[in-house]
């Protein structure tokens, strides 16, 4: 009963926060240097993680593909496959964990540092809003953030896929890269980056409440990262079966 | 019958307008903040039922009281960072309990806390965390409060330290700061969480000599939170001991030395104090 209880209390909490957020966000003056500063902390910085990760996800699935369609004789649809797998499934959701670990950890770290010394406390006694302040530039920026990075591991994946198909299947590099722009049409491509703008949204906000809502000093902070990490990865991937059968919907 | 609130309004904010205007200071001796009958529970641990006490223009009002009996939570609640369950808080005439945050805004122009931790930003330098009130409260031009940065860490002996980090201060030295901080829009009543917890004795005469020094400089009313004998005897124009979800003393230091309290006159003392009922 207290889990099913602290589950729904927990999302209201995290309903209001939202709609907090979106009255602030349009709030004058808009805060462009927070904004910023996250745009960079959270997305700039996360290119490197995201292009190791994309460019060996589009390898081992062109290895994988091009062995296991050989006995079919459908070697040459490895591209399609690989493609069509990055965009529309592996580059947001694997994007989005990888960040989703490293910006809504760091994020929760922050913020809980913050609430056990008091400075959260501290923001609201000197006048300032700390959703206006904390909350909408890291919701922003992860908004804003993921969606690009998707489509960088996307373009990523895909050549990754491309440079092994052609050590495996013996395929050229145009007829790989002709193939892969012939197979994704821009309903995959908006189907994979409206995920991740969902995926963005649930990864700040989750980690930003988990943050404001620490307890218990270091040790809370602790446990608070944690949470956050398993949180968002959980979110992520329940909300991709939904979200996957919605865009499927829209866009076929 | 204490004596009645000060009527003149807190100043109203309106948008895109400064929040630094302030009415004329009034009449030393008045009550400008009072709690009446004020409850407060976290979950199911009572931490007050009926708290009640005035705070006069002008004088330092020492707050005592065992560890964990909530000190902290009335100066919070003062400035609308914890919400009471029940009763009134009013600072400068008005209402405080059901202000929202925009409302609280010229409370907390007039009403500033020095946190415990000194709860410096620790992405910010001296200077831009001295500058952040200014900035949210519109409190000057630029070249101003660059201005006022120097004059208030220069009031908090620490000229010279603008462009360091939270992390490269010590204790005593963020105290200093924080300290800074919450002059720096010169509100009229400054609230001390416990300034002096965890210092050495040095630093503690330190921070003591700069809550008089900015009394007699700046005039301020002060609120302060303290187990620190020291700084309760050096500061304190009337003490207030929190026991049992309530106030259950107030006075001069002197009247609590000579208190029939048990309690209160062992804990005045520096003695060990018992909780036990019967002491008081």
């Amino acid at each position: 009963m207290d889990g099913f209880s602290g589950f729904f209390g927990a999302l209201g909490e995290v309903a209001i926060l939202t709609a907090q957020t979106l009255r602030e966000l349009v709030r004058p003056p808009l805060e462009f240097k927070l904004w910023i500063a996250q745009l960079d902390q959270g997305g700039v910085q996360s290119w490197s993680i995201t292009f190791l990760t994309a460019i060996f996800t589009g390898m081992v699935m062109a290895s994988q593909f091009a062995i296991g369609l050989a006995p079919f004789g459908a070697s040459l649809y490895t591209g399609k496959l690989v493609a069509l797998g990055i965009v529309r499934e592996l580059g947001p959701v694997l994007t989005a964990l990888l960040v989703g670990g490293r910006v809504g950890a760091g994020f929760t770290a922050e913020l809980g540092s913050m609430a056990v010394t008091e400075q959260i406390d501290a923001i609201r006694a000197l006048g300032a809003n700390p959703v206006r302040k904390l909350v909408v530039p890291r919701v922003l920026a992860m908004v804003i953030a993921l969606p690009l990075l998707t489509v960088m591991a996307d373009l990523v994946g895909c050549a990754g896929g491309v440079f092994i198909t052609m050590a495996e299947v013996g395929i050229t590099f145009r007829f790989g890269v002709l193939q892969m722009i012939e197979t994704i049409g821009v309903p995959d491509m908006l189907h994979g980056i409206g995920k991740s703008a969902f995926f963005g949204y649930f990864i700040a906000i989750i980690a930003c409440w988990v943050g404001m809502n620490t307890r218990g000093g270091t040790e809370g902070v602790g446990h608070a990262t944690t949470r956050t990490v398993v949180w968002t990865s959980i979110t992520i991937l329940v909300s991709d079966f939904f979200l996957t059968r919605l865009f499927l919907a829209v866009y076929g | 019958m204490s004596a009645p609130l000060d009527p003149t309004p807190v100043t109203a904010v309106v948008d895109d307008e400064p929040t630094a205007v302030r009415k004329a200071p009034g009449e030393p001796g008045e009550v400008i903040i009072r709690f009446s009958d004020v409850h407060k529970s976290f979950g199911s641990k009572v931490v007050y039922e009926g708290l009640s006490f005035d705070v006069r223009r002008g004088e330092t009002l020492t707050i005592i009281g065992g560890s964990g009996v909530g000190k902290s939570v009335c100066l919070k609640m003062l400035i609308g960072l914890l919400k009471p369950d029940g009763g009134s808080i009013q600072a400068f005439g008005q209402e405080v309990v059901g202000m929202d945050e925009k409302q609280l805004l010229p409370v907390r122009s007039r009403i500033a806390m020095l946190f415990q931790g000194g709860a410096l930003f620790d992405s910010m330098t001296v200077a831009e965390n001295i500058k952040y009130p200014m900035i949210e409260h519109r409190w000057g031009t630029p070249e101003r409060m660059d201005e006022r940065v120097h004059e208030v860490l220069d009031l908090v002996d620490m000229p010279g330290v603008e462009q360091l980090k939270p992390s490269e201060l010590s204790g005593g030295m963020k105290k200093r700061v924080a300290l800074a901080r919450t002059i720096a829009i010169e509100p009229e009543v400054i609230l001390y969480d416990e300034p002096t917890t965890g210092l050495d004795p040095i630093t503690i005469r330190r921070i003591n000599g700069l809550i008089l020094r900015l009394q007699e400089r700046l005039g301020v009313t002060s609120v302060v939170v303290t187990h620190d004998m020291d700084t309760v005897f050096t500061v304190t124009d009337r003490l207030a001991l929190v026991y049992q979800r309530g106030i259950a003393f107030t006075g001069t230091p002197e009247e609590a030395r000579n208190s029939e309290l048990r309690f209160l006159s062992e804990f005045v003392k520096g003695g060990r104090g018992t909780l036990d009922e019967d002491l008081v």
